[in-house]
């Protein structure tokens, strides 16, 4: 029976950068279930505030608890990049790379990433580089490769931004079956509609701070603020 | 000019006719620079890498210094490395001195600075790319360093040849250590600077080429075996 | 193809090994350019089953070399600098083995008009006079230290000398390679100027004077100051130098039809 991971308490959390404050202070408790969605107009904070979650951003002030030990938590989670970083090798080395981290054997990490590969679609690239990838495949090997371990946690910083129609739908199949599956999602979107498909709680986050937070058909129905308002009708909310 | 023709005649010669004393010369240049090769690399590669992951205070100092050592004229390093081996020296018990042995390790204290500079560049470009990702999934400082050494391979490469071809063309501290004894520590490079001596220009010339040809041949070799430029691969 | 390659690596490191009995013998450029030893080193590993291994520097570097043992003897040309080395406690002792001579090369045109000199001293006094370009080692070697000797004994102080002497700090090729391209005066030892082989417009213009004479000593390394020095080797090797095999060899080596040594070992 594995300890649980949340909840997340974050208390007066902050993130400050040559002297401007990027996220904070936020006060934030986060449960074990379902999918969170983050949204907010450009430069609220949204990617900080993902980082800062999950740890690779330093934070200036404030605390963040885990219900587990903090190396415990660092196992446990993945993250998706905005623009995903590829390594230079090939793609199923790319997806093999996190289980050859915890020393699973090179010829077992390659089969389980081949398989990983058949589920998006880039079965038949498997030795391809991957830096000749396009922008969606690119995605989908991230997140192929993100998932590959079973995390508990996945976060994702605007996971379909720069795809088309086609490359979304498939990144969001593949994070619905994820999430069927107990894997808990944190992630932020411009696309409203992205947002209603996957959001099971929705985080509004503006100049650094959380403006809202409640559940996704509530928020949808009826946000709260007017800037959630404003921000919802397409407004530039500042 | 006439020196010149003459010399790549002599130089087409002595290949043709495999003429015993280039041929042993040849390969003692080739073992002497290759080892020293080896070693430097063992040495600069994975230091490259951790100077490129790890922060320090004393970082831009240590970088800064290990540039600068590229700049190092090869003969002062060879008289050192003498002071040290020479019989009177701390070192001289070992009996390393008018040895290979002794030629192998100046050479590498020359190219060591030069190998991790150039490859300390190129693996902080690739670290400036990976630094999310690796530390994103918990990668231990070893695992990075081998994650870059491995990516960046090429690169890698390319800063080993430059090692290579400033150790093959060196000729100041190996006459210093070696002594350019004939049968025992002469090689290339110094039997050059023996003809050269002598007045003898066209036979200089003509090791002079041997050694240009021999250089072309092992980095083509190199990048044979590393598959550069062939379809999809940089 | 990798196993290939570290066959032939190690292959490569492994061959190192020797058999017969070898000494390291520093000898001067002037010595080897000469090529007498490419004659003597073939004949006494056949006599003696030794391998001399020959270190070829200027006089200065062999006597810095037998000062601290790198070496097991020294053949040089400088008699005080070689009386210094054995006051210093270096050497066992001086043998002397042969001499050759210094000559004076100069270009063909011969503006200082050397070739009428009478001797050697007027010689170097009408370049003076002339400033006449001239090249010199400037390498305290043994050919160095005679020749600023013999400016001294023309009343000459080579220290004050205008731009027309050039002291190059090179060796016995290097500095002759110099003169040739400079066409200047220059003092050479006469089985380096034979064996040289860019010598251009120079010609050699004067020699024969008793005071260009140039003796060569054997010097072994004291086994006293450095016990891993081999001087039973360096023995073996200076009776072999002093023999009546070595007299022969030496005396009978000719370039060009001229001979460049006399032996003078007192056997």
């Amino acid at each position: 029976m594995k300890t649980a991971l949340f909840p997340l308490v974050a208390k007066q959390a902050m993130v400050r950068r040559r002297g401007k404050v990027l996220v904070g202070p936020i006060d934030l408790t986060l449960e074990g279930r379902g999918t969170t969605v983050v949204i907010g107009p450009n430069g609220a904070g949204k990617t900080t505030l993902l980082k800062m979650l999950h740890g690779i951003v330093r934070m200036n002030g404030g605390a963040l608890e885990w219900a587990c030990s903090r190396e415990e938590a660092q196992r446990r989670q993945a993250f998706v990049f905005q623009t995903p970083i590829m390594m230079r090798r090939s793609v199923v080395d790319n997806i093999a790379y996190p289980l050859q981290l915890i020393g699973v054997a090179r010829a077992e990490a390659r089969a389980r990433a081949a398989l990983w590969a058949e589920q998006i679609n880039l079965g038949d690239a498997l030795d391809r580089q991957a830096t000749l990838l396009s922008g969606g495949e690119r995605q989908k090997l991230a997140l192929a490769r993100a998932l590959i371990r079973e995390p508990d946690l996945l976060f994702l910083d605007e996971p379909c931004a720069s795809l088309d129609g086609r490359a979304t739908r498939e990144i969001e199949e593949i994070l619905l079956r994820a999430a069927a599956s107990g894997t808990r999602l944190i992630m932020s979107t411009h696309n409203m509609g992205q947002a209603q498909r996957l959001a099971d709680e929705i985080l509004f986050v503006l100049q650094g701070c959380i403006h809202e937070f409640s559940l996704a058909r509530e928020f949808f129905e009826g946000p709260k603020t007017t800037q959630a308002h404003a921000f919802l009708r397409g407004d530039i909310v500042e | 000019m006439a020196d010149l023709l003459d010399g790549m005649l002599r130089a087409f010669w002595l290949v043709v006719t495999l003429d015993s004393d280039l041929v042993e010369i040849t390969l003692r240049s080739l073992r002497v620079t290759l080892t020293a090769l080896a070693v430097a690399s063992a040495i600069a590669l994975p230091f490259a890498a951790l100077l490129a992951v790890r922060r320090f205070r004393m970082r831009r100092i240590t970088i800064a210094v290990l540039n600068a050592l590229m700049g190092l004229p090869p003969v002062v390093v060879g008289l050192i490395v003498y002071v040290f081996l020479s019989r009177s020296g701390p070192l001289g018990v070992m009996g390393l001195l008018f040895t290979p042995t002794a030629m192998i390790i100046a050479q590498v204290i020359i190219i060591v600075p030069l190998v991790a500079s150039i490859a300390h560049q190129s693996l902080r470009e690739l670290w400036s790319d990976y630094h999310d990702l690796l530390i994103s999934m918990n990668a231990s400082q070893g695992q990075r360093i081998k994650a870059l050494l491995w990516d960046g391979r090429r690169a890698l490469l390319t800063a080993a040849l430059a090692g290579f071809g400033r150790a093959i063309g060196e000729v100041g501290a190996i006459m210093v250590v070696g002594g350019n004894i004939d049968h025992a520590t002469r090689v290339l490079t110094t039997a050059i600077a023996l003809e050269t001596g002598k007045g003898d220009f066209a036979m200089a010339l003509g090791l002079g080429f041997v050694l240009i040809a021999m250089a072309i041949t092992v980095n083509l070799a190199i990048h044979w075996l590393g598959h550069t430029e062939s379809e999809g691969r940089w | 193809m990798k196993q290939l390659l570290l066959g032939t690596i190690t292959g490569l490191l492994l061959t190192g090994a020797a058999w017969a009995d070898e000494m390291k013998l520093a000898v001067t450029t002037s010595f080897h350019n000469s090529g007498l030893a490419e004659i003597l080193l073939p004949e006494i590993k056949a006599d003696l089953d030794l391998d001399v291994q020959l270190l070829v520097v200027g006089t200065g570097q062999a006597i810095r070399l037998g000062e601290a043992g790198d070496v097991d003897a020294i053949l040089v040309h400088s008699q005080k600098a070689e009386e210094k080395f054995l006051a210093g406690g270096n050497g066992t002792h001086r043998r002397e083995i042969m001499y050759n001579d210094f000559v004076f090369i100069g270009p063909k045109s011969d503006v200082a008009g050397v070739a009428a000199a009478k001797d050697a001293a007027s010689a170097l006094q009408l370049i003076a006079e002339a400033s006449a370009p001239f090249v010199s080692r400037g390498d305290d070697s043994g050919t160095h230290k005679k020749e600023l000797s013999l400016w001294a004994a023309a009343g000459l102080d080579a220290a004050g000398f205008d731009s027309w002497y050039r002291a190059v700090g090179a060796g016995m090729g290097a500095a002759l390679n110099t003169a040739s391209g400079m066409e200047a005066y220059i003092m050479a030892d006469r089985a380096s100027w034979l064996n040289f082989g860019n010598k251009g417009n120079l010609e050699l213009l004067f020699a024969g004077d008793p005071v260009l004479f140039n003796q060569y000593a054997y010097l072994p390394v004291n086994p006293e100051k450095h016990s891993h020095a081999k001087n039973d080797l360096a023995m073996k090797l200076e009776a072999w130098l002093t023999s009546d095999r070595a007299k022969e060899l030496i005396n009978a080596y000719k370039i060009n039809g001229e001979t460049l040594f006399v032996f003078n070992a007192k056997q």
